[in-house]
């Protein structure tokens, strides 16, 4: 065996919880109407770590999903980011318009459903800068560059990057709002369902970018799914939900070869 | 006592043609608007005899405004003699008492429909626009409930949004009329489709603009000395129409805002879109005694 020298990786996933979490929810309960949608969830993330969230529909994962974006605020709880400015600040304390300047720069999000991320009849580019202008880039030339970056690090083909998103194909839309979630380089992306509804080839070259992406960026991911095999491919650690509460967490591999909770059991079986 | 010794005397009907309660509730929210420069008031859009979109937003403040030593001039679109500006007049002159004129310097109350005069206005005149969309966040919010809450908290980054659009698709600003603008460094107005070139006239202005859109019921204001800044990158400028080397064929004179005349065979000819400025300027080629004051634009460019 011939020695070989040693590649350092750069990162060896995932980290041990060593440094603080980028992410801490705790407590987080929402009730829609006799519905209780989350039941008192704790979520830690901790920087470049990718989280999934597996359950069944109507499980609250995406529910979560839309409060660590901060377009709902819960019932209870408390959340809190890393992030210089917002460090020990719950989160869910501020107001209408602090809500809406962290989520442009701190936080990307990618829908399931493109209409929900982005506008169908503008250019492509320019929703990418629409992040842009929102966080307060007046230049032109800087806003084209930036969009084009953003497009090009989503393996955008960027000769129809003025295209609107409504002539594109699902797996572009995707990318597009792929772009703009990573415009600013947020601190959390946000996956709702990135690749449901694609087919399935497409679907592998959408994970492709955003495995390449996290790889590059090292950018902490919160992929919601109720697909298996995404989360398997993607995620360091895995969360499964079910009526509003947390049956099990832990390493992807581990939850997935060894599933403690009955649940759990049922879905890894499921998926066969 | 009896309840005639209590009630006004019966008239046709009341000075102003709005009743009393209606011209205090115009003037409130005029003062309301003055005080917040470029914010949209709401105000009871009252019924006028005339359609809405006809000018009913800044008939009403013109209504409200009027006094019998009042000069008024009703420009639309530049041209004092169209039927709407003639009837307008006329009207105002038979509720009011009111003097009629076609002279800008003449002129204490200018109604207008998307023009601003090229002479300079006074700080003892008032020019009322006549607004059909208050909104400028119209094309990238369609809810309005959203639209205030963004400009509650002066959140205008989506009308850039706007301009890298026009610039990506046509390869510069297309915004001909309506230029989005902000006042006093807080709120965007829509400054009513006035052209591009009447914009910057606006900006610290001796006199008074009160901006009303009757329909859609909102009254907003550009006070005297205030700032005016049209939105744009900070490395594209903006501009005004190239109308500063083009001869108005009505007058002989250039450098102000035109009207294009298509002719037969395809040519176009040009005419000054501020008529009774073209007309003094051949009032005096013709030996009449004309007063002009001085214009927002010289030789064809802004001067200051």
């Amino acid at each position: 065996m011939t020695a070989r020298p040693m590649t350092v990786l750069p990162r060896l996933a995932p980290q041990l919880a060593t440094a603080a979490p980028l992410l801490s929810m705790r407590g987080v309960a929402k009730r829609y109407g006799d519905v209780a949608a989350l039941k008192g969830v704790d979520v830690t993330v901790q920087p470049g770590e990718v989280l999934g969230i597996v359950g069944e529909s109507g499980s609250g994962k995406s529910t979560l999903l839309r409060a660590m974006n901060l377009e709902e605020v819960p019932d209870a709880g408390r959340y809190t980011l890393d992030i210089p400015a917002y460090r020990e600040k719950d989160l869910f304390a501020l107001d209408r318009y602090q809500r809406r300047m962290l989520r442009v720069r701190e936080i990307g999000i990618v829908y399931q459903n493109p209409h929900a991320g982005l506008r169908m009849r503008h250019s492509s580019s320019g929703n990418v800068a629409e992040r842009l202008v929102v966080s307060g880039e007046r230049r032109f030339g800087e806003l084209r560059r930036r969009a084009k970056d953003a497009l090009i690090a989503s393996d955008f083909p960027i000769a129809r990057m003025d295209r609107p998103p409504v002539e594109l194909s699902g797996g572009m839309q995707q990318r597009v709002q792929l772009a703009k979630a990573i415009a600013l380089e947020p601190t959390l992306l946000l996956l709702d369902e990135p690749t449901t509804g694609l087919d399935v080839s497409v679907q592998a070259l959408v994970l492709d970018t955003l495995k390449r992406l996290q790889r590059e960026r090292q950018i902490t991911m919160v992929l919601v799914s109720h697909d298996l095999g995404v989360i398997r491919t993607m995620a360091d650690r895995v969360m499964v939900m079910r009526h509003g509460a947390v049956v099990e967490e832990g390493l992807a591999d581990q939850v997935f070869q060894d599933p403690q909770h009955p649940y759990t059991q049922q879905l890894v079986h499921a998926k066969l | 006592m009896s309840l005639s010794a209590l009630t006004a005397p019966w008239r046709a009907f009341n000075y102003g043609f709005l009743d009393e309660s209606a011209k205090r509730e115009i003037r409130r929210k005029t003062l309301k608007a003055i005080a917040v420069p470029g914010s949209q008031v709401p105000y009871a859009s009252r019924e006028v005899p005339m359609a809405r979109g006809w000018g009913t937003g800044g008939l009403q403040v013109t209504l409200t405004l009027l006094k019998p030593s009042s000069v008024v001039k009703v420009i639309d679109q530049g041209a004092d003699d169209s039927v709407n500006a003639a009837s307008i007049r006329k009207f105002l002159r038979r509720v009011g008492a009111a003097d009629e004129t076609l002279d800008t310097t003449a002129a204490t109350l200018i109604q207008s429909r998307h023009r601003i005069p090229e002479e300079r206005l006074r700080d003892d005149q008032i020019l009322v626009l006549q607004v059909p969309d208050p909104e400028p966040l119209r094309a990238v919010e369609p809810d309005i409930s959203e639209a205030r809450h963004m400009h509650a908290d002066a959140d205008y980054g989506l009308l850039w949004l706007k301009l890298y659009e026009q610039i990506v698709r046509s390869g510069r600003i297309m915004e001909g009329a309506s230029y989005p603008s902000l006042v006093n460094a807080r709120h965007v107005i829509s400054p009513s489709p006035i052209p591009r070139w009447d914009v910057p006239k606006l900006h610290q202005a001796d006199n008074l603009t009160i901006l009303s859109a009757g329909r859609e019921k909102r009254i907003y204001a550009v006070p005297p000395h205030t700032d005016v800044a049209p939105l744009v990158f900070d490395d594209i400028a903006f501009r005004v129409e190239d109308h500063a080397q083009i001869t108005c064929q009505r007058s002989g004179v250039k450098g102000y805002f035109l009207n294009e005349l298509p002719q037969a065979g395809g040519p176009s000819i040009h005419e000054m879109s501020d008529s009774h400025f073209a007309t003094k300027h051949i009032q005096k080629r013709e030996g009449e005694a004309v007063t002009f004051a001085d214009t927002y634009y010289v030789n064809g460019s802004l001067s200051r």
